[in-house]
């Protein structure tokens, strides 16, 4: 095929136009379009060496016709076709009226009230959070009330999905947090000759902290994720509110077996990742250090308080909650298409890990406080 | 059979233009076939309404022949190119001559509509941005849709308005030939038989062809100047809608003189 071309020639209050004016050709006769002006008090179109117009092509005829209209030139059309004066005419009906307003420019008055607007929504999603973390717990009192509410089979297969299914990945993430523990801690305590002193350093850090806190976030990322993204994709299809109408309760349905079986699995998770984690230090305190897994065991029975596993183990069922809240809420807030649920389940990722470091730091403060 | 295609009738067309060109297609999913041996010709500047029962492969001959779906044997030509084993430039360029309208508008969801209609003119025209954004709004107008829409998501239109959206974006590079799924199934009595005014003022105005499934009568005898009727794998009867009822054929009997075929027949005459 050749190059479709068109062109524009202007004489004598004549302008006129030959060739395919059509959606393809228009970059190159725009800017002619544009620069055209008549001095006179009319201009006649010529229209009749046209061979081809389409809609694009009437646009810059009609957009003409309007700019010179307000200039105080009349443009008359000449050497259309019916067909082509029918186009033209629909094309100047559909045309808006005014031309669209350009972007103001953006000054600061417009950023404070973008500043306004982003706190006091935020504000609002926070109350929107704790109300469905309200919503959660009375649906789960109500629960503990009629037991035959809960849903046994989603809550068995939630805990398979969320705890059994993570096992392996917990268990070798442990593993790797102790070895690189036991390797860092070797570097150091080698220069005191206070070797011996790395279990107490695995072992306290691994139970009190980073064990539980790990396994949240993992948790967070696989069964977080999956939570925002199946609800959301309910949520789009309409499948909740199909729920609403026949009587059965999302909250019920949907939401306690997650949240329950997190707080059921997330705890035995950590303690997985716990034992991984001091197996893997042991292992690596015997190849690095030459402390025996007997040494090991003596040295951890005698100096570690069972209470820095208890302080690690509270945490779990809180984060848990956190986590499952956090995303079946924003799985709640899903609207309208797909992109609304890659867009919740993103934030729901990172607001659950944001708030369980936070919880977590709140944790060490009160630990702290109380002394334990 | 009476209404499909034979030597002669096929030497009497010879004056007219055929934009899509159909010979002995054969579809088939695994061992299913969906099609076997069909022949279909589209005149230039027609509407064309596809119809046929559930499950006789309608959606799939469009999906074929914009080349979604890879047919087993047969020959399809569009607007002269074979658009099967033609050259990737003709294909590519034929691509840009036709406009395709989903059944639930399939609109980019993250876009909003303006941005939906201007996707293929970014693709493949060289305008300046604020000429594009013009074109968009005359294309978005020209559908009926009002001047707030252009700036919304998808997900925040009515079903009508989708389709409608949709339509824009199929005319986006103004197509010689548009292809509407079921473009009235899902809306109301009101606003289908608009869909079906602005379908036929466009198609008048534009001179465009369009290819249309659909199973609502009320299209077919509105706006579509021929109708081809699938069934039994092939087209088994095609022709303008006074011609169906003559049509000795259980199926097409009993679709084009039941209550509701009497009912569109009666509110379009």
């Amino acid at each position: 095929m050749a190059a479709p071309s068109v062109s524009l020639s202007l004489s004598d209050y004549t302008a006129r136009i030959s060739g395919r004016l059509v959606t393809n050709t228009l970059g190159q006769i725009d800017a002619a379009f544009q620069g055209l002006s008549a001095d006179g008090p009319t201009l006649t179109l010529d229209l009749s060496g046209l061979e081809a117009l389409d809609t694009g092509g009437a646009y810059l005829v009609v957009r003409l016709r309007r700019r010179l209209a307000a200039e105080g030139t009349e443009v008359h059309i000449s050497g259309a076709n019916p067909d082509q004066m029918q186009l033209i005419d629909t094309v100047s009906e559909a045309l808006p009226k005014d031309e669209g307003q350009e972007d103001l420019p953006r000054g600061v008055k417009e950023w404070l009230e973008d500043l306004g607007e982003g706190t006091y929504q935020g504000w609002l999603s926070v109350l929107s959070l704790l109300s469905f973390l309200g919503l959660t717990l009375q649906r789960f009192l109500r629960m503990t009330l009629q037991p035959r509410r809960l849903r046994m089979p989603a809550l068995v297969s939630q805990m398979q999905e969320t705890g059994l299914n993570a096992v392996p990945i917990v268990a070798l993430m442990g593993f790797l947090i102790g070895v690189v523990l036991s390797f860092q801690g070797a570097a150091q305590l080698r220069q005191f000759g206070a070797e011996v002193f790395v279990v107490d350093l695995i072992a306290i850090s691994i139970f009190r902290e980073l064990g539980i806190l790990l396994t949240a976030i993992i948790v967070a990322g696989r069964s977080g994720s999956a939570f925002t993204a199946s609800i959301g994709s309910m949520k789009v299809r309409e499948e909740i509110d199909a729920m609403r109408t026949l009587g059965l309760d999302p909250i019920d349905v949907l939401v306690l077996p997650r949240v329950l079986a997190l707080v059921i699995m997330l705890p035995a998770l950590g303690f997985i990742a716990n034992i991984a984690g001091i197996f893997g230090g042991a292992l690596m305190s015997w190849i690095e250090l030459g402390v025996s897994p007997g040494m090991f065991i003596t040295r951890l029975y005698e100096n570690t308080d069972v209470w820095h596993l208890g302080v690690g183990m509270i945490k779990a069922p809180f984060f848990a909650v956190v986590i499952g809240v956090v995303a079946c809420w924003r799985a709640m807030q899903v609207k309208g298409s797909s992109e609304s649920v890659g867009r919740q389940t993103t934030s729901s990722v990172v607001q659950s890990i944001f708030l369980v470091i936070a919880l977590d730091a709140a944790f060490s403060i009160f630990f702290s406080e109380v002394g334990v | 059979m009476d209404g499909a295609l034979t030597p002669e009738k096929a030497q009497s067309d010879v004056q007219r233009e055929a934009v899509i060109r159909v010979r002995g297609l054969r579809t088939q999913f695994g061992t299913q076939v969906v099609h076997d041996d069909l022949n279909l010709d589209v005149w230039r500047g027609e509407v064309l309404g596809i119809v046929g029962g559930s499950g006789t492969g309608k959606s799939v001959l469009l999906r074929t022949i914009v080349g979604l779906n890879r047919p087993a044997a047969g020959s399809i030509e569009v607007l002269g190119v074979d658009v099967l084993n033609g050259p990737e430039a003709e294909r590519r360029n034929v691509e840009t001559r036709w406009g395709v309208a989903f059944q639930d508008g399939a609109l980019f969801s993250s876009l909003t509509v303006l941005q939906n209609v201007m996707t293929p003119m970014r693709e493949h025209l060289k305008l300046s941005p604020a000429l594009m954004k013009a074109l968009g709004e005359l294309k978005i107008s020209l559908v009926g849709l009002p001047p707030l829409a252009c700036g919304k998501l998808p997900s925040e239109l009515s079903g009508g308005m989708r389709k409608r959206a949709a339509l824009a974006r199929a005319l986006a590079l103004d197509p010689e030939i548009v292809f509407l799924d079921e473009p009235t199934a899902g809306l109301d009595p009101i606003g289908a038989a608009a869909y079906d005014d602005l379908i036929g003022e466009l198609q008048r105005s534009l001179g465009l062809t369009v290819f249309m499934v659909t199973h609502d009568l009320d299209s077919l005898y509105a706006i579509c100047d021929r109708i081809a009727v699938l069934a039994e794998k092939r087209v088994l009867v095609e022709g303008p809608i006074e011609d169906m009822t003559a049509v000795d054929h259980p199926w097409v009997q009993e679709y084009f003189t039941g209550p509701r075929a009497r009912a569109a027949q009666e509110k379009s005459q």
